[in-house]
């Protein structure tokens, strides 16, 4: 077997609370990712999904780096990068990639796009082929925009088309894996289906390995070969796309999957809905044993006692002491 | 019994580049005890029709014309052509609202008992403490856990989910017949977003109440709503009983959207089908039919006619009208 081109192993990424003051001391951490372990091969896509505050965010970024990890290890390509400075991580960071939620935010407004794609040439020290400028148009022209729009600056554009731009930036280097946080969650659905469509074509032609974070299971579903759900900073489950979705085996997926409304009005009057009470702990105080049990309808003492271990059924990992 | 009556609504914004036209022209009814949903994208005028009609916007700002007849306490009236102060008679009385944004929508600085008391003297002279035992009543109503006690929390100290929760307390306190929800779940998770859902339903049955819910999940609409208005670029371009919408769309723009949900209940296909293109520029709208440019059944029509003529709204069957050539009956 090939090695797989990302391991993530116990990884842990912790924000410590600051008490106020002069003198302030940390008086807690916000354990944001709580040691999740999962690989990615070449090629693969892995969705990580999960509700706001499970950490999901906070695991790709920690993941690139732009995060120091608190614990865990992260080898990428074989090679072990926990503990690289900025500057060994540097020359790894053509190969590595990252795609933004917010298409507003995260192009700047006062660069004209061609500038924004370029840039990533200019940091790297890379001169392509045929020029910068012909690079760029060649991208522009992949993603689906007009070459033309190269001297146009990004609120000329919609959110859909700045997504794309966002997607060119992150190919300019020719990556091999890119981390997708939230994608297409700010966008209306009739673009949302063309971006999806558009990332899945680039990863058959660039051979791309994604991790695809993303609060909707039914896009996840999509995109993803396997897929993780996270709550509270852990991995609750972990399986082939058609195993988590046909025989989600942990509660917590379970009800996720049956929160999601289906569009047909007969067979969404119809289904038996899991309607889970309360709402997500604090991630500074989890919850002891499993962090699910606040919330879960098959907790039992053992639950709120002992953290589950991650056991192996059929091909799906779970954490659960009393999984389906 | 019609409880609101909307004929030829059109909101334009002037702007230095231009006219936006919001909203064109629409019309559309809403019954007493009837869930009435709003769809379309962002920017195809549902917020701003609702906006409109709770005399939210700024006259200075926008060109608003049409009318839209409602059955208040006191008898009909005219929300568009009533003067704003009078207005303020029947806002949070008749018709209340909830936005999207739980965050931003209740004021930082004062304890959630204290703002629903408020939305209650308003409009009753009675004595605070009626209010404040309503105020506790409706928190008990809506599922927050000890209300006599949480009534002086401040916003801060609440989950998003448990703000929309007071958010909707706030709306129902006078017993409005009539309820604007505009994308009350869209900034919650799923699984919160499945409490407030079945939460509304359960509260609308017990206040027999109207509601109109904004939205642009077409999952939410088929499991709340009765009626469907799609908008699409400032207008309704078809309206339907919600099953027969789902079961038959007859506007190209309609099946599209449905078809461009990822589905969890169908089988795994790898591709999507995407609407081409993008939402026209609301200052310079097309002079045909507004989806024409992405439209994928242009070509079944004769003579481009898409591209010059714009569509009238028309029935197709029962209770079924869309904006569309295709379809249309003869002689309608």
């Amino acid at each position: 077997m090939t090695t797989p081109i990302l391991e993530v192993t116990n990884l842990a990424k912790f924000f410590p609370i600051q008490s106020q003051g002069i003198f302030s001391r940390v008086k807690g951490d916000n354990k944001a990712v709580n040691g999740i372990s999962f690989t990615l091969n070449a090629g693969e896509t892995l969705g990580l999904v999960g509700e706001s505050g499970c950490g999901k965010s906070t695991a790709g970024r920690t993941i690139l780096k732009l995060y120091e990890p608190t614990s865990g290890t992260i080898k990428f390509e074989g090679e072990d990068i926990t503990s690289y400075s900025a500057s060994k991580m540097k020359p790894l960071r053509t190969k590595m990639q990252m795609i933004f939620q917010d298409p507003y935010s995260s192009l700047n407004p006062r660069h004209t796009i061609g500038s924004i794609i370029a840039a990533s040439y200019e940091i790297q020290k890379i001169t392509p082929e045929n020029g910068v400028k012909r690079a760029v148009q060649d991208l522009m022209e992949r993603v689906g925009l007009n070459p033309e729009h190269y001297n146009r600056y990004p609120h000329e554009f919609s959110g859909g088309q700045r997504q794309r731009i966002g997607i060119a930036r992150a190919l300019a280097l020719k990556p091999k894996f890119i981390v997708c946080d939230e994608p297409v969650s700010a966008l209306d659905v009739s673009i949302q289906a063309q971006v999806i469509n558009l990332l899945d074509d680039l990863r058959d032609d660039f051979g791309l390995s994604y991790l695809f974070i993303a609060h909707d299971l039914s896009v996840v579903q999509h995109i993803s070969q396997r897929v993780a759900v996270m709550y509270l900073g852990k991995i609750m489950e972990l399986a082939p796309t058609e195993e988590l979705y046909k025989n989600p085996h942990h509660p917590y997926t379970k009800a996720l999957l049956s929160a999601i409304p289906i569009p047909d009005p007969i067979l969404e009057r119809k289904r038996e809905q899991i309607i889970l009470s309360g709402d997500i702990p604090n991630p500074v105080n989890p919850p002891t044993g499993c962090v699910f049990n606040t919330r879960c309808w098959k907790a039992q003492d053992k639950c709120r006692t002992t953290e589950p271990v991650i056991m192996q059924i059929g091909a799906s990992q779970v954490a659960c002491h009393f999984p389906d | 019994m019609t409880l609101l009556e909307v004929k030829n609504l059109s909101v334009g914004f002037p702007t230095p580049d231009g006219v936006v036209h919001a909203v064109n022209d629409i019309s559309f009814s809403i019954d007493a005890g009837e869930t009435l949903a709003i769809v379309g994208e962002s920017g195809s005028g549902k917020t701003v029709t609702n906006l409109a009609m709770m005399g939210l916007l700024n006259s200075n700002t926008a060109q608003i014309s049409g009318t839209a007849r409602f059955q208040s306490h006191t008898g009909e009236i005219d929300l568009l052509g009533i003067d704003p102060n009078e207005l303020q008679k029947y806002r949070g009385q008749d018709i209340s609202m909830i936005f999207q944004d739980p965050m931003s929508s209740l004021h930082p600085y004062f304890s959630i008992g204290d703002q629903i008391i408020e939305a209650h003297q308003v409009h009753n002279k009675v004595d605070p403490d009626v209010s404040k035992e309503r105020a506790i009543e409706l928190l008990g109503l809506v599922g927050i856990p000890d209300p006599a006690s949480r009534i002086t929390s401040f916003p801060h100290q609440f989950s998003g989910g448990m703000r929309q929760r007071v958010m909707i307390a706030m709306a129902l306190v006078n017993n409005p017949s009539l309820l604007i929800a505009d994308e009350p779940t869209t900034a919650l998770d799923v699984t919160v977003q499945a409490q407030i859902l079945s939460l509304l339903k359960d509260l609308q049955r017990e206040f027999k109440m109207a509601v109109i819910l904004i939205t642009h999940d077409l999952g939410v609409v088929a499991g709340a709503a009765d009626r469907v208005n799609v908008m699409y670029a400032g207008r309704i371009v078809e309206s339907a009983n919600v099953f027969d919408l789902y079961a038959k769309p007859a506007m190209p723009y309609t099946q599209g959207l449905l078809d461009s949900v990822p589905r969890l209940d169908r089988p795994h296909t790898n591709r999507l089908s995407a609407i081409p293109g993008q939402p026209p520029s609301m200052i310079s709208l097309p002079d045909g039919c507004s989806f024409a440019p992405r439209c994928s059944r242009i070509s079944e029509v004769a003579g481009s006619k898409c591209l010059m003529i714009m569509p009238e709204l028309t029935l197709r069957t029962d209770a079924h009208s869309a904006r569309c050539f295709i379809g249309e009956r003869a002689g309608a």
